[in-house]
Protein backbone atom coordinates (compact mmCIF):
# COMPACT_ATOMS: atom_id res chain seq x y z
CA UNK A 1 0.00 0.00 0.00
CA UNK A 2 2.61 2.35 1.12
CA UNK A 3 4.84 1.37 -2.48
CA UNK A 4 1.48 2.16 -4.17
CA UNK A 5 1.43 5.60 -2.61
CA UNK A 6 4.40 6.36 -3.22
CA UNK A 7 4.38 5.39 -6.90
CA UNK A 8 1.25 8.26 -7.35
CA UNK A 9 2.14 10.72 -4.82
CA UNK A 10 5.20 10.69 -7.75
CA UNK A 11 5.12 13.53 -9.75
CA UNK A 12 3.96 13.79 -12.56
CA UNK A 13 5.59 11.93 -16.03
CA UNK A 14 6.92 13.66 -18.79
CA UNK A 15 3.75 14.94 -21.03
CA UNK A 16 3.85 13.26 -24.87
CA UNK A 17 2.72 16.30 -26.55
CA UNK A 18 -0.38 16.24 -29.48
CA UNK A 19 1.41 17.49 -32.99
CA UNK A 20 -0.59 18.70 -35.44
CA UNK A 21 0.08 15.81 -37.37
CA UNK A 22 -0.99 13.69 -34.77
CA UNK A 23 -4.60 15.49 -34.68
CA UNK A 24 -4.79 14.79 -38.17
CA UNK A 25 -4.81 11.39 -37.46
CA UNK A 26 -7.35 11.36 -34.63
CA UNK A 27 -9.11 12.32 -37.80
CA UNK A 28 -9.35 8.47 -38.38
CA UNK A 29 -11.18 8.04 -35.22
CA UNK A 30 -14.24 10.21 -36.34
CA UNK A 31 -14.25 8.52 -40.10
CA UNK A 32 -14.95 5.27 -38.12
CA UNK A 33 -18.09 6.71 -36.65
CA UNK A 34 -18.88 8.23 -40.76
CA UNK A 35 -18.18 4.52 -41.61
CA UNK A 36 -20.82 3.19 -39.04
CA UNK A 37 -23.13 6.12 -39.90
CA UNK A 38 -23.42 5.22 -43.54
CA UNK A 39 -23.12 1.34 -43.22
CA UNK A 40 -26.44 1.56 -41.13
CA UNK A 41 -28.25 4.08 -43.00
CA UNK A 42 -28.71 6.75 -39.92
CA UNK A 43 -28.13 9.85 -41.87
CA UNK A 44 -25.50 11.07 -39.86
CA UNK A 45 -22.37 11.38 -41.77
CA UNK A 46 -23.16 15.46 -42.73
CA UNK A 47 -23.45 15.80 -38.96
CA UNK A 48 -20.21 14.47 -37.94
CA UNK A 49 -18.17 15.71 -40.61
CA UNK A 50 -19.87 19.41 -39.36
CA UNK A 51 -19.38 18.18 -35.75
CA UNK A 52 -15.93 17.23 -36.20
CA UNK A 53 -15.14 20.73 -38.42
CA UNK A 54 -16.68 22.82 -35.28
CA UNK A 55 -14.48 20.98 -32.61
CA UNK A 56 -11.78 21.79 -34.14
CA UNK A 57 -12.38 25.09 -35.12
CA UNK A 58 -13.94 25.75 -32.07
CA UNK A 59 -11.71 24.01 -29.65
CA UNK A 60 -8.55 25.42 -31.18
CA UNK A 61 -10.19 29.18 -31.00
CA UNK A 62 -10.58 28.73 -27.22
CA UNK A 63 -7.13 27.21 -26.63
CA UNK A 64 -6.17 30.54 -28.61
CA UNK A 65 -8.66 32.71 -26.81
CA UNK A 66 -7.67 31.25 -23.57
CA UNK A 67 -3.55 32.22 -24.52
CA UNK A 68 -4.49 35.70 -24.70
CA UNK A 69 -7.05 35.77 -21.50
CA UNK A 70 -4.16 34.34 -19.36
CA UNK A 71 -1.06 36.73 -21.05
CA UNK A 72 -3.19 39.96 -20.65
CA UNK A 73 -5.06 39.01 -17.43
CA UNK A 74 -6.99 41.79 -16.73
CA UNK A 75 -10.02 41.11 -13.95
CA UNK A 76 -12.58 42.75 -16.21
CA UNK A 77 -12.32 40.61 -19.19
CA UNK A 78 -12.07 37.65 -17.34
CA UNK A 79 -15.18 38.66 -15.78
CA UNK A 80 -16.42 39.54 -19.10
CA UNK A 81 -16.10 36.08 -20.42
CA UNK A 82 -17.75 34.17 -16.85
CA UNK A 83 -20.72 36.51 -17.66
CA UNK A 84 -20.61 35.41 -21.45
CA UNK A 85 -19.96 31.54 -20.32
CA UNK A 86 -23.53 32.19 -18.20
CA UNK A 87 -25.68 34.14 -20.68
CA UNK A 88 -24.71 30.57 -23.16
CA UNK A 89 -25.85 28.63 -20.05
CA UNK A 90 -28.75 30.13 -19.25
CA UNK A 91 -30.03 29.91 -23.10
CA UNK A 92 -28.99 26.52 -23.36
CA UNK A 93 -31.19 25.81 -19.93
CA UNK A 94 -34.28 26.92 -21.31
CA UNK A 95 -33.67 26.77 -24.62
CA UNK A 96 -35.31 22.97 -24.54
CA UNK A 97 -37.86 23.77 -22.78
CA UNK A 98 -41.25 23.02 -24.33
CA UNK A 99 -42.97 26.14 -22.27
CA UNK A 100 -41.41 29.22 -21.97
CA UNK A 101 -42.76 31.51 -19.74
CA UNK A 102 -41.74 35.21 -19.95
CA UNK A 103 -40.35 35.26 -16.61
CA UNK A 104 -38.39 32.04 -16.71
CA UNK A 105 -35.36 33.68 -18.49
CA UNK A 106 -34.86 35.83 -15.71
CA UNK A 107 -35.61 33.72 -12.98
CA UNK A 108 -33.31 30.63 -14.27
CA UNK A 109 -30.59 33.68 -15.30
CA UNK A 110 -30.78 34.61 -11.53
CA UNK A 111 -30.38 31.17 -9.96
CA UNK A 112 -27.34 30.19 -11.79
CA UNK A 113 -26.15 33.66 -11.47
CA UNK A 114 -26.31 33.16 -7.51
CA UNK A 115 -25.71 29.66 -7.44
CA UNK A 116 -22.43 29.71 -10.07
CA UNK A 117 -21.32 33.06 -8.23
CA UNK A 118 -21.42 31.61 -4.25
CA UNK A 119 -19.89 28.57 -5.38
CA UNK A 120 -17.22 29.82 -7.50
CA UNK A 121 -16.51 32.66 -4.33
CA UNK A 122 -16.37 29.68 -2.05
CA UNK A 123 -14.07 27.60 -3.92
CA UNK A 124 -11.60 29.92 -5.13
CA UNK A 125 -11.23 32.15 -1.76
CA UNK A 126 -11.72 29.26 0.53
CA UNK A 127 -10.97 26.16 -0.72
CA UNK A 128 -7.98 26.90 -3.60
CA UNK A 129 -7.17 30.09 -2.27
CA UNK A 130 -7.13 32.06 -6.05
CA UNK A 131 -4.00 34.64 -5.84
CA UNK A 132 -5.04 37.15 -7.50
CA UNK A 133 -8.41 36.49 -7.21
CA UNK A 134 -9.34 37.18 -10.92
CA UNK A 135 -6.39 34.60 -12.10
CA UNK A 136 -7.99 33.41 -15.37
CA UNK A 137 -6.65 30.10 -15.41
CA UNK A 138 -8.43 29.21 -12.41
CA UNK A 139 -11.59 30.96 -12.88
CA UNK A 140 -12.76 30.34 -16.09
CA UNK A 141 -12.57 26.52 -15.94
CA UNK A 142 -13.79 26.44 -12.44
CA UNK A 143 -16.27 28.56 -13.95
CA UNK A 144 -17.34 26.37 -16.21
CA UNK A 145 -17.35 23.39 -14.66
CA UNK A 146 -19.75 24.81 -12.10
CA UNK A 147 -22.13 26.76 -14.77
CA UNK A 148 -22.28 23.38 -17.00
CA UNK A 149 -23.52 21.44 -13.90
CA UNK A 150 -25.64 24.37 -12.76
CA UNK A 151 -27.59 24.65 -16.28
CA UNK A 152 -27.80 21.08 -16.54
CA UNK A 153 -29.99 21.16 -12.99
CA UNK A 154 -31.74 23.92 -14.09
CA UNK A 155 -33.00 22.42 -17.40
CA UNK A 156 -34.09 19.14 -15.61
CA UNK A 157 -35.57 21.60 -12.67
CA UNK A 158 -37.90 23.48 -14.60
CA UNK A 159 -38.56 20.45 -17.06
CA UNK A 160 -40.05 18.49 -14.23
CA UNK A 161 -41.88 21.68 -12.65
CA UNK A 162 -43.36 21.80 -15.24
CA UNK A 163 -44.92 18.53 -15.49
CA UNK A 164 -45.31 17.88 -12.44
CA UNK A 165 -47.81 20.98 -12.36
CA UNK A 166 -49.16 19.56 -15.33
CA UNK A 167 -49.94 15.80 -14.27
CA UNK A 168 -51.38 16.92 -10.52
CA UNK A 169 -52.93 20.60 -11.58
CA UNK A 170 -56.08 18.20 -9.70
CA UNK A 171 -54.48 17.95 -6.41
CA UNK A 172 -52.89 21.44 -6.10
CA UNK A 173 -56.35 22.77 -7.47
CA UNK A 174 -57.47 20.11 -3.97
CA UNK A 175 -54.98 21.91 -1.92
CA UNK A 176 -56.46 25.62 -3.18
CA UNK A 177 -59.78 24.87 -2.46
CA UNK A 178 -59.00 24.27 1.04
CA UNK A 179 -57.60 27.18 1.67
CA UNK A 180 -53.65 26.46 0.85
CA UNK A 181 -51.74 29.28 -0.33
CA UNK A 182 -49.51 28.46 -3.76
CA UNK A 183 -46.41 27.30 -1.37
CA UNK A 184 -48.66 24.60 0.38
CA UNK A 185 -50.43 23.95 -2.80
CA UNK A 186 -47.11 23.31 -4.93
CA UNK A 187 -45.08 21.57 -2.15
CA UNK A 188 -45.04 18.74 -3.79
CA UNK A 189 -44.42 19.15 -7.19
CA UNK A 190 -41.61 21.78 -6.27
CA UNK A 191 -40.03 18.48 -4.06
CA UNK A 192 -39.81 16.04 -6.86
CA UNK A 193 -39.21 18.70 -8.99
CA UNK A 194 -35.98 19.20 -6.68
CA UNK A 195 -35.33 15.24 -6.14
CA UNK A 196 -35.49 14.84 -10.28
CA UNK A 197 -32.76 17.57 -10.81
CA UNK A 198 -30.51 16.70 -7.44
CA UNK A 199 -30.57 12.95 -7.65
CA UNK A 200 -28.19 13.09 -11.25
CA UNK A 201 -25.57 14.48 -8.74
CA UNK A 202 -26.12 12.34 -5.72
CA UNK A 203 -25.76 9.20 -7.96
CA UNK A 204 -22.17 11.50 -9.48
CA UNK A 205 -20.82 11.46 -6.18
CA UNK A 206 -21.59 7.82 -5.65
CA UNK A 207 -19.91 6.08 -8.27
CA UNK A 208 -17.08 8.45 -8.99
CA UNK A 209 -13.83 6.75 -9.65
CA UNK A 210 -15.70 3.84 -10.05
CA UNK A 211 -17.90 4.13 -12.86
CA UNK A 212 -16.89 7.02 -14.16
CA UNK A 213 -13.42 8.73 -13.94
CA UNK A 214 -13.86 12.25 -14.65
CA UNK A 215 -12.81 14.16 -17.24
CA UNK A 216 -11.65 16.41 -15.65
CA UNK A 217 -8.87 14.70 -13.37
CA UNK A 218 -8.03 12.34 -16.69
CA UNK A 219 -6.78 15.26 -18.22
CA UNK A 220 -4.97 16.10 -15.13
CA UNK A 221 -3.34 12.94 -15.32
CA UNK A 222 -2.42 13.36 -18.84
CA UNK A 223 -1.21 16.88 -18.53
CA UNK A 224 1.47 15.45 -16.22
CA UNK A 225 -0.07 15.98 -13.10
CA UNK A 226 0.37 13.90 -10.37
CA UNK A 227 -2.58 11.30 -10.07
CA UNK A 228 -3.02 12.68 -5.91
CA UNK A 229 -3.20 16.09 -6.96
CA UNK A 230 -5.69 15.63 -9.92
CA UNK A 231 -7.63 13.70 -7.56
CA UNK A 232 -8.15 15.94 -4.97
CA UNK A 233 -9.04 18.31 -7.44
CA UNK A 234 -11.44 16.63 -8.42
CA UNK A 235 -13.09 15.97 -4.99
CA UNK A 236 -13.17 19.67 -5.03
CA UNK A 237 -15.30 19.86 -8.00
CA UNK A 238 -17.20 17.08 -7.33
CA UNK A 239 -18.23 19.14 -3.97
CA UNK A 240 -18.67 22.65 -5.89
CA UNK A 241 -20.52 21.49 -8.61
CA UNK A 242 -23.64 19.49 -6.33
CA UNK A 243 -23.56 22.84 -4.07
CA UNK A 244 -23.98 24.94 -7.63
CA UNK A 245 -26.60 22.56 -8.64
CA UNK A 246 -28.66 22.15 -5.10
CA UNK A 247 -28.25 25.99 -4.88
CA UNK A 248 -29.32 27.06 -8.37
CA UNK A 249 -32.16 24.36 -8.52
CA UNK A 250 -33.28 25.60 -4.59
CA UNK A 251 -33.90 29.04 -6.56
CA UNK A 252 -35.50 28.18 -9.89
CA UNK A 253 -37.97 26.06 -8.36
CA UNK A 254 -38.64 27.88 -5.39
CA UNK A 255 -39.12 31.32 -7.51
CA UNK A 256 -40.44 29.96 -10.57
CA UNK A 257 -43.45 27.66 -8.91
CA UNK A 258 -45.23 31.68 -7.88
CA UNK A 259 -45.49 31.59 -12.08
CA UNK A 260 -47.85 28.49 -11.97
CA UNK A 261 -50.32 31.17 -9.98
CA UNK A 262 -52.63 34.24 -10.30
CA UNK A 263 -52.63 36.91 -7.25
CA UNK A 264 -56.07 35.26 -6.37
CA UNK A 265 -54.40 31.71 -5.48
CA UNK A 266 -55.58 30.37 -9.47
CA UNK A 267 -53.72 27.92 -11.01
CA UNK A 268 -52.99 29.15 -14.98
CA UNK A 269 -53.93 28.32 -17.05
CA UNK A 270 -57.24 27.07 -16.50
CA UNK A 271 -57.17 23.44 -15.23
CA UNK A 272 -60.82 21.83 -15.73
CA UNK A 273 -61.30 20.39 -18.74
CA UNK A 274 -64.86 20.03 -17.65
CA UNK A 275 -67.48 22.63 -19.21
CA UNK B 1 -76.57 47.42 -3.39
CA UNK B 2 -80.32 45.42 -3.79
CA UNK B 3 -80.53 41.88 -3.34
CA UNK B 4 -83.36 40.31 -4.54
CA UNK B 5 -83.12 38.38 -1.41
CA UNK B 6 -81.69 38.24 1.98
CA UNK B 7 -81.77 34.28 1.72
CA UNK B 8 -79.63 34.32 -1.14
CA UNK B 9 -75.60 33.51 -0.38
CA UNK B 10 -74.85 34.08 -4.32
CA UNK B 11 -75.44 36.07 -6.56
CA UNK B 12 -74.74 36.56 -10.23
CA UNK B 13 -75.25 39.26 -12.63
CA UNK B 14 -74.69 39.18 -16.45
CA UNK B 15 -71.44 36.57 -15.49
CA UNK B 16 -69.82 35.45 -18.63
CA UNK B 17 -66.82 33.04 -18.79
CA UNK B 18 -63.96 32.45 -22.11
CA UNK B 19 -62.25 29.38 -22.36
CA UNK B 20 -59.26 30.17 -25.26
CA UNK B 21 -61.76 31.62 -27.76
CA UNK B 22 -65.34 29.54 -26.32
CA UNK B 23 -67.67 30.85 -24.74
CA UNK B 24 -68.29 28.28 -21.83
CA UNK B 25 -70.86 30.73 -19.52
CA UNK B 26 -73.04 33.75 -21.26
CA UNK B 27 -75.21 35.78 -19.59
CA UNK B 28 -75.65 34.00 -16.21
CA UNK B 29 -78.09 35.96 -13.94
CA UNK B 30 -78.55 33.43 -10.62
CA UNK B 31 -79.50 33.38 -7.22
CA UNK B 32 -78.45 30.84 -4.97
CA UNK B 33 -80.26 30.40 -1.34
CA UNK B 34 -78.93 29.68 2.31
CA UNK B 35 -79.95 26.46 3.64
CA UNK B 36 -80.68 24.54 0.39
CA UNK B 37 -79.29 22.05 -1.50
CA UNK B 38 -79.26 23.38 -5.55
CA UNK B 39 -78.80 21.15 -8.44
CA UNK B 40 -76.97 22.19 -11.42
CA UNK B 41 -78.30 20.05 -14.38
CA UNK B 42 -77.66 19.91 -18.14
CA UNK B 43 -76.16 18.18 -21.22
CA UNK B 44 -72.25 17.69 -21.22
CA UNK B 45 -70.85 21.22 -22.14
CA UNK B 46 -73.43 23.40 -20.62
CA UNK B 47 -71.22 25.17 -18.73
CA UNK B 48 -71.95 23.93 -15.10
CA UNK B 49 -68.43 22.80 -14.11
CA UNK B 50 -67.22 26.57 -15.15
CA UNK B 51 -70.10 28.16 -13.20
CA UNK B 52 -69.02 25.84 -10.02
CA UNK B 53 -65.75 26.53 -9.85
CA UNK B 54 -66.93 30.32 -10.40
CA UNK B 55 -68.12 30.29 -6.77
CA UNK B 56 -65.05 29.34 -4.72
CA UNK B 57 -62.98 31.41 -7.62
CA UNK B 58 -61.26 28.12 -8.44
CA UNK B 59 -61.90 30.87 -11.64
CA UNK B 60 -62.62 34.48 -11.96
CA UNK B 61 -65.54 35.48 -14.72
CA UNK B 62 -64.22 37.40 -17.85
CA UNK B 63 -67.34 39.70 -17.43
CA UNK B 64 -70.04 40.12 -14.37
CA UNK B 65 -70.34 40.16 -10.99
CA UNK B 66 -70.34 37.57 -8.20
CA UNK B 67 -71.31 38.76 -4.77
CA UNK B 68 -71.17 36.42 -1.68
CA UNK B 69 -73.28 37.38 1.18
CA UNK B 70 -73.93 40.93 -0.85
CA UNK B 71 -70.22 41.30 -1.05
CA UNK B 72 -68.05 40.95 -4.50
CA UNK B 73 -66.70 37.80 -4.28
CA UNK B 74 -63.32 39.36 -5.34
CA UNK B 75 -63.37 41.74 -2.02
CA UNK B 76 -63.18 38.85 0.11
CA UNK B 77 -59.41 37.25 0.80
CA UNK B 78 -59.93 34.26 -1.07
CA UNK B 79 -57.79 31.85 0.90
CA UNK B 80 -60.80 33.06 3.66
CA UNK B 81 -63.81 32.68 0.64
CA UNK B 82 -62.25 28.75 -0.05
CA UNK B 83 -62.47 27.84 4.30
CA UNK B 84 -66.23 29.11 4.29
CA UNK B 85 -67.01 27.76 0.33
CA UNK B 86 -65.70 24.25 0.40
CA UNK B 87 -65.17 22.26 -3.11
CA UNK B 88 -65.49 18.55 -3.51
CA UNK B 89 -64.11 17.79 -7.60
CA UNK B 90 -65.43 15.23 -9.48
CA UNK B 91 -62.70 12.91 -9.33
CA UNK B 92 -61.54 12.54 -5.40
CA UNK B 93 -57.43 13.47 -4.75
CA UNK B 94 -55.95 11.99 -2.05
CA UNK B 95 -53.29 13.54 -0.03
CA UNK B 96 -50.43 11.34 1.30
CA UNK B 97 -50.93 9.11 4.43
CA UNK B 98 -53.71 7.72 5.92
CA UNK B 99 -57.26 9.17 6.39
CA UNK B 100 -57.03 11.20 9.26
CA UNK B 101 -54.09 12.56 8.11
CA UNK B 102 -56.25 14.02 5.09
CA UNK B 103 -58.11 15.82 7.86
CA UNK B 104 -55.48 16.96 9.82
CA UNK B 105 -53.73 18.64 6.34
CA UNK B 106 -57.21 20.45 5.96
CA UNK B 107 -57.20 21.37 9.57
CA UNK B 108 -53.73 23.13 9.15
CA UNK B 109 -54.89 24.68 5.59
CA UNK B 110 -57.32 26.07 7.45
CA UNK B 111 -55.51 27.50 10.15
CA UNK B 112 -56.58 25.52 12.89
CA UNK B 113 -55.08 23.80 15.91
CA UNK B 114 -54.34 19.87 14.78
CA UNK B 115 -52.99 19.07 18.71
CA UNK B 116 -56.24 17.01 20.09
CA UNK B 117 -58.58 17.18 16.79
CA UNK B 118 -59.17 13.47 17.27
CA UNK B 119 -62.82 14.06 18.77
CA UNK B 120 -63.40 16.46 15.75
CA UNK B 121 -61.95 14.14 12.78
CA UNK B 122 -64.05 11.31 14.57
CA UNK B 123 -66.98 13.03 14.82
CA UNK B 124 -66.40 14.77 10.79
CA UNK B 125 -66.07 10.79 9.69
CA UNK B 126 -69.32 10.19 11.34
CA UNK B 127 -70.84 12.83 9.34
CA UNK B 128 -69.67 11.91 5.89
CA UNK B 129 -70.81 8.49 7.11
CA UNK B 130 -67.21 6.85 7.12
CA UNK B 131 -66.84 3.63 9.03
CA UNK B 132 -64.55 3.69 11.66
CA UNK B 133 -62.01 1.06 10.53
CA UNK B 134 -61.11 3.40 7.87
CA UNK B 135 -59.46 5.85 9.56
CA UNK B 136 -56.01 4.49 10.36
CA UNK B 137 -56.11 3.25 6.06
CA UNK B 138 -53.90 4.41 3.82
CA UNK B 139 -55.92 7.21 1.86
CA UNK B 140 -54.36 5.70 -1.57
CA UNK B 141 -55.91 2.25 -0.87
CA UNK B 142 -59.67 3.27 -0.38
CA UNK B 143 -63.01 2.40 -3.04
CA UNK B 144 -63.59 5.71 -5.35
CA UNK B 145 -66.67 5.94 -3.63
CA UNK B 146 -64.57 6.40 0.08
CA UNK B 147 -62.25 8.57 -1.01
CA UNK B 148 -65.06 10.42 -2.67
CA UNK B 149 -66.47 10.52 1.30
CA UNK B 150 -63.06 11.57 2.36
CA UNK B 151 -62.69 14.42 0.13
CA UNK B 152 -66.34 15.56 1.40
CA UNK B 153 -65.24 14.63 5.00
CA UNK B 154 -62.00 17.17 4.63
CA UNK B 155 -63.64 20.08 2.70
CA UNK B 156 -66.08 20.08 6.49
CA UNK B 157 -62.73 20.75 8.76
CA UNK B 158 -62.97 24.04 7.77
CA UNK B 159 -66.69 24.06 8.47
CA UNK B 160 -67.48 25.81 5.64
CA UNK B 161 -70.99 27.22 5.26
CA UNK B 162 -71.18 26.29 1.21
CA UNK B 163 -70.18 22.69 -0.10
CA UNK B 164 -69.75 22.89 -4.16
CA UNK B 165 -69.10 19.55 -5.11
CA UNK B 166 -68.73 18.80 -8.91
CA UNK B 167 -70.32 15.42 -10.00
CA UNK B 168 -69.55 14.02 -6.73
CA UNK B 169 -70.75 10.80 -7.60
CA UNK B 170 -69.97 10.36 -11.47
CA UNK B 171 -67.65 7.44 -10.71
CA UNK B 172 -69.65 5.21 -8.20
CA UNK B 173 -71.91 2.62 -9.24
CA UNK B 174 -75.68 3.81 -8.36
CA UNK B 175 -75.63 1.74 -5.12
CA UNK B 176 -72.97 4.15 -3.90
CA UNK B 177 -74.07 7.37 -5.91
CA UNK B 178 -77.45 6.78 -3.99
CA UNK B 179 -75.96 6.34 -0.17
CA UNK B 180 -73.66 9.18 -0.69
CA UNK B 181 -76.28 11.60 -1.99
CA UNK B 182 -78.79 10.48 1.33
CA UNK B 183 -75.31 11.77 2.91
CA UNK B 184 -75.02 14.89 1.49
CA UNK B 185 -78.89 15.30 2.07
CA UNK B 186 -78.53 14.37 5.73
CA UNK B 187 -75.54 16.80 6.15
CA UNK B 188 -77.03 20.07 4.89
CA UNK B 189 -79.75 19.58 7.31
CA UNK B 190 -77.67 18.48 9.96
CA UNK B 191 -75.48 21.45 9.39
CA UNK B 192 -76.97 24.19 7.59
CA UNK B 193 -74.96 23.78 4.91
CA UNK B 194 -75.46 25.53 1.39
CA UNK B 195 -75.16 22.72 -1.20
CA UNK B 196 -74.80 23.26 -4.92
CA UNK B 197 -73.82 20.01 -6.93
CA UNK B 198 -73.07 19.31 -10.11
CA UNK B 199 -74.99 16.24 -11.21
CA UNK B 200 -75.38 14.48 -14.48
CA UNK B 201 -77.58 12.11 -12.93
CA UNK B 202 -81.22 13.67 -13.13
CA UNK B 203 -83.21 11.18 -10.61
CA UNK B 204 -79.99 12.62 -8.02
CA UNK B 205 -81.28 15.79 -8.90
CA UNK B 206 -84.38 15.10 -8.58
CA UNK B 207 -84.59 13.07 -5.17
CA UNK B 208 -81.57 15.07 -3.52
CA UNK B 209 -82.35 19.05 -4.48
CA UNK B 210 -84.55 21.85 -3.45
CA UNK B 211 -83.96 23.55 -6.59
CA UNK B 212 -82.70 22.38 -9.80
CA UNK B 213 -81.11 24.94 -12.49
CA UNK B 214 -81.01 23.18 -15.91
CA UNK B 215 -78.29 25.19 -18.19
CA UNK B 216 -77.77 23.88 -21.80
CA UNK B 217 -74.91 26.36 -24.09
CA UNK B 218 -73.72 28.16 -21.63
CA UNK B 219 -76.92 29.82 -20.63
CA UNK B 220 -79.18 28.94 -17.49
CA UNK B 221 -82.85 27.35 -19.68
CA UNK B 222 -85.13 27.01 -16.28
CA UNK B 223 -84.35 27.56 -13.25
CA UNK B 224 -87.04 26.98 -9.50
CA UNK B 225 -88.33 24.59 -6.79
CA UNK B 226 -87.16 20.69 -8.08
CA UNK B 227 -90.73 19.56 -7.64
CA UNK B 228 -91.25 22.43 -10.47
CA UNK B 229 -88.48 21.71 -12.79
CA UNK B 230 -89.40 17.95 -12.92
CA UNK B 231 -93.06 18.09 -12.77
CA UNK B 232 -94.14 21.52 -14.32
CA UNK B 233 -91.87 23.45 -16.56
CA UNK B 234 -93.70 24.39 -19.67
CA UNK B 235 -90.35 25.17 -21.67
CA UNK B 236 -90.37 22.67 -24.43
CA UNK B 237 -86.59 22.21 -24.49
CA UNK B 238 -86.08 21.74 -20.49
CA UNK B 239 -89.14 19.03 -21.14
CA UNK B 240 -86.92 17.22 -23.55
CA UNK B 241 -83.46 17.57 -21.97
CA UNK B 242 -85.22 16.34 -18.58
CA UNK B 243 -87.01 13.37 -20.88
CA UNK B 244 -83.81 12.09 -22.35
CA UNK B 245 -82.60 11.01 -18.81
CA UNK B 246 -79.15 12.03 -19.22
Amino acid sequence: MLLLFQITEAAGAPVNDVSWFDLSLALGLILIAVGISRWQKLGLVKDFIIGAIRTIVQLVLVGYVLVYIFVVDRWYITLAILALMLIVAVKAAIGRQNKVNPQLKWITGSAMLIGSALTLVYVTTLVVTVQPWHNPRYLIPLFGMIVGSAMNGAALAIERLNSEIETRSGEIEAYLALGANYRQASAQPVRQALRASLIPTVNGLMVVGIVTLPGMMTGQILAGSSPLTAVRYQIVVVFMQAAAVAITTAIVTLWYRKTFFTTALQLKPHGSENT
Amino acid sequence: MEFLSEKSVFELRDVRQVKGTQIVLDGINLEIEKGKITALVGPSGAGKTSLLRLLNRLDDPANGQIFYHSRPIAEYPVQELRLQVGFVFQTPVMFPGIVADNLRTALELAGKPVADSDGLIAETLRLAEIDASLFERDGARLSVGQKQRVNIARALMSAPAVLLMDEPTSALDPETADKLMETVRHLGKEKNITVVMVTHRLSEAKRASDTTIVMESGKIIETGATDFVFGQTTNPRVREFLSSGK
